[in-house]
């Protein structure tokens, strides 16, 4: 961490910002009387793949677009391979390809959850947000807590396991391709895993109840701490049931009010648009209908649980209706509660795993399909941090002459950002800047569980620029990075 | 709860690192050569990164080598002993070799002998693919590690014939 003041403002830059993949800096920008004047989460590290896979081979893009992120590359994997459905024609998969897809989604989901809730967010319910940093990390939960950080690490190596049975491996996985999969599950992966589902159901409850208590004790706190109203948008299921393997679109005001729905992958350009801002790499996606000022939204966890009327799987359904109480009939907007609807989530996805396991489905055949080939592919999915879009047009070589990637950090850039402005209006304004009210900070931005190593664009074509504005809009520092 | 591995030995080697991103792949391009050989009582594993879950797989090994590339240092690799250590910033979600190493203890009571192999690579750019200096790198670390390999299991067939 650093702090540096500036000649007409004061500047307090945290950098890095621990505990967030990737790297990330942000700046609060103090007026003169010291009020906060604004706030923003900026992007250091910088990848271009967009511009990378393009020339590509299409049916090499599932494979590469892994190396996007070392954290969720099974989200990528997954969009891309749903993307390329479309282009190999394969409009509608074998049910062991789609089962075998949904498994590995699911396993995905279930140990990006994990991790997150357990190593990275934990510390801070746990001992406090003020709790010094000696204390206020994994460390502590093992030296305080051993047996809940000896079942995150055990959830959490669960997952993998179902990945590398569904993938075929942890690098550049092959198990899932343009129209299909190229494995089924044997027996014996089937019954290893089927051994263990559910004492992952039983953990993930118990984590749930973990997050939830915590919550409850201090509702006030915790539920007000970075709080603000917004739009949602992730995917659901044609009857509205929570899906983060497919679906359609849904975007709800924060009143609830549907803004649209049952938007097909293909239209997503009328719906949603890419802004940007001179300061930041990352792109801020809004809702056309309603423009960049308005129109920006929140997705992961806490929008899913939202958006969907319901859960199909029966812990997960009963919790999330005690969570969705939280909003007496409207969003929850609590920015804290993303830890609680992604404990629900990981309920969810065991009970899921499990459900998966015992279809026989997934011992067949029957793997790939296709039909007619078409020049462009636009899919999505519900990463574990939220909604991703992959949009390809290839040509009639089977290169890729275009890709455009929305990642979930990027949807969430412009919350994140409100989240840390709201936090610095609420700890920062005339008090001493202490580590405490800075940990409150990347609090805030945890809580979104931001992946950054993913979420910039356009490799060649920008510089890392960071500007300091004073009230006037006069640059009082500049700092870039080629 | 049970783990499943694809083989189990008294010696594990981790290779991690992105084959996207050049000579970051030395580690996975290491352990897949190794693991190609297929050595009895030597567990292989590969991934873009270290994290949590490696702990448990460490925790059943007697000996553990981590395999990573460096972006300095002598070339064609530098080998060194590791202990466990609690650092305070497990800055993002991927964990240094000490700290897998001390959530292996914390967690599971186990402490195995460990050692990180650094592999000199010299580009790191987007592109797929070892530079030619690394690959000659990744050869003479993959003939030292194997007669490491040897002396180790000498060293264990000794221990066992001891009354």
């Amino acid at each position: 961490m650093a702090r540096a003041a500036t000649g007409e403002g004061r500047k307090i830059v945290i950098n890095p910002v621990t505990r967030v993949e990737g790297h990330g800096k942000v700046t609060i920008r103090l007026d003169e009387a010291g009020r906060v004047e604004c706030a923003r989460f900026h992007i250091i590290e910088f990848r271009g793949f967009e511009r990378f896979v393009q020339g590509r081979l299409f049916w090499e893009v599932p494979v590469m677009v892994q190396r996007l992120c070392g954290i969720c590359p099974i989200s990528h994997l997954l969009a891309a391979s749903k993307a390329m459905d479309v282009v190999v024609g394969a409009d509608r998969l074998t049910p062991t390809a789609e089962k075998m897809r949904r498994l590995m989604h699911y396993g995905q989901i279930f140990q990006s959850h994990a991790l997150h809730f357990f190593h990275l967010a934990s510390p801070d319910l746990l001992f406090g947000f003020d709790a010094p940093v000696e204390k206020r990390n994994v460390i502590g939960v093992i030296r305080e807590h051993p047996e809940t950080a000896k079942k995150a690490v055990l959830m959490r190596k669960y997952g993998q396991e179902v990945i590398q049975a569904t993938a075929g491996k942890k690098i550049h996985g092959t198990g899932s391709i343009p129209g299909g999969v190229n494995k089924n599950l044997s027996l014996e992966e089937r019954d290893g895993l089927l051994e263990d589902v559910d004492t992952m159901t039983e953990w993930a409850l118990e984590g749930l109840q973990l997050c939830k208590g915590i919550i409850r004790s201090d509702p006030e706190r915790l539920l007000a701490f970075g709080t603000f109203e917004s739009i949602y948008v992730s995917i659901v299921r044609d009857d509205g049931c929570l899906d983060l393997y497919d679906g359609k679109l849904r975007a709800k005001d924060a009143n609830g009010g549907i803004i649209f729905d049952k938007v097909a992958p293909d239209d997503y350009a009328d719906y949603i648009r890419e802004g940007v801002r001179p300061w930041s790499y990352m792109k801020f996606p809004y809702i056309k209908s309603l423009g960049s000022e308005e129109g920006w939204y929140r997705v992961g966890p806490l929008a899913r649980m939202n958006n969907c009327d319901f859960i199909d799987t029966p812990l997960a359904e009963k919790e999330r209706q005690e969570f969705m109480a939280l909003g007496d009939g409207k969003p929850v907007h609590a920015t804290m509660a993303y830890h609680w609807a992604r404990m629900i989530e990981l309920v969810h996805a065991a009970e899921k795993i499990k459900e998966l396991l015992n279809d026989p489905d997934l011992q067949g055949a029957d793997l790939t399909t296709s039909g007619e080939r078409r020049g462009r592919g636009v899919a999505w999915i519900e990463a574990p941090r939220g909604t991703l879009f992959h949009h390809y047009e290839v040509d009639a070589n089977d290169q890729v002459t275009l890709a455009n990637l929305i990642v979930s950090t990027t949807s969430n850039n412009e919350a994140m950002n409100r989240s840390v402005r709201s936090i610095a209006e609420q700890h920062l304004e005339g008090k001493e800047i202490s580590e405490g009210l800075l940990n409150h900070i990347e609090v805030g931005i945890r809580a979104y569980d931001p992946c950054l190593s993913c979420a910039t664009h356009a490799l060649g074509t920008m510089r890392l620029r960071a500007q300091l504005l004073d009230h006037c809009g006069n640059v009082i520092a500049e700092g870039w990075r080629e | 709860m049970k783990t499943r591995e694809s083989s189990t030995g008294s010696i594990l080697i981790l290779g991690y690192g992105n084959p996207g991103r050049q000579d970051d792949g030395l580690g996975p391009a290491f352990a897949e050569s190794l693991g190609s050989l297929g050595r009895p009582g030597v567990s292989v594993d590969s991934n873009y990164q270290l994290n949590v879950e490696d702990a448990a797989s460490v925790a059943r090994h007697d000996r553990v080598l981590f395999v990573d590339a460096c972006r300095q240092g002598e070339a064609p690799f530098v080998i060194s002993g590791v202990s466990p250590v609690r650092e305070i910033a497990f800055t993002t979600h991927a964990v240094s070799p000490r700290a897998v190493l001390a959530l292996c203890e914390d967690c599971f009571g186990a402490r195995p002998e460990a050692w990180v192999l650094g592999i000199r690579g010299y580009e790191f750019g987007v592109v797929e693919g070892l530079t030619r200096r690394a690959r000659g790198n990744l050869e003479k670390a993959l003939g030292f590690v194997g007669e490491l390999i040897g002396q180790w299991k000498e060293k264990e067939h000794g221990d066992g014939q001891r009354p």
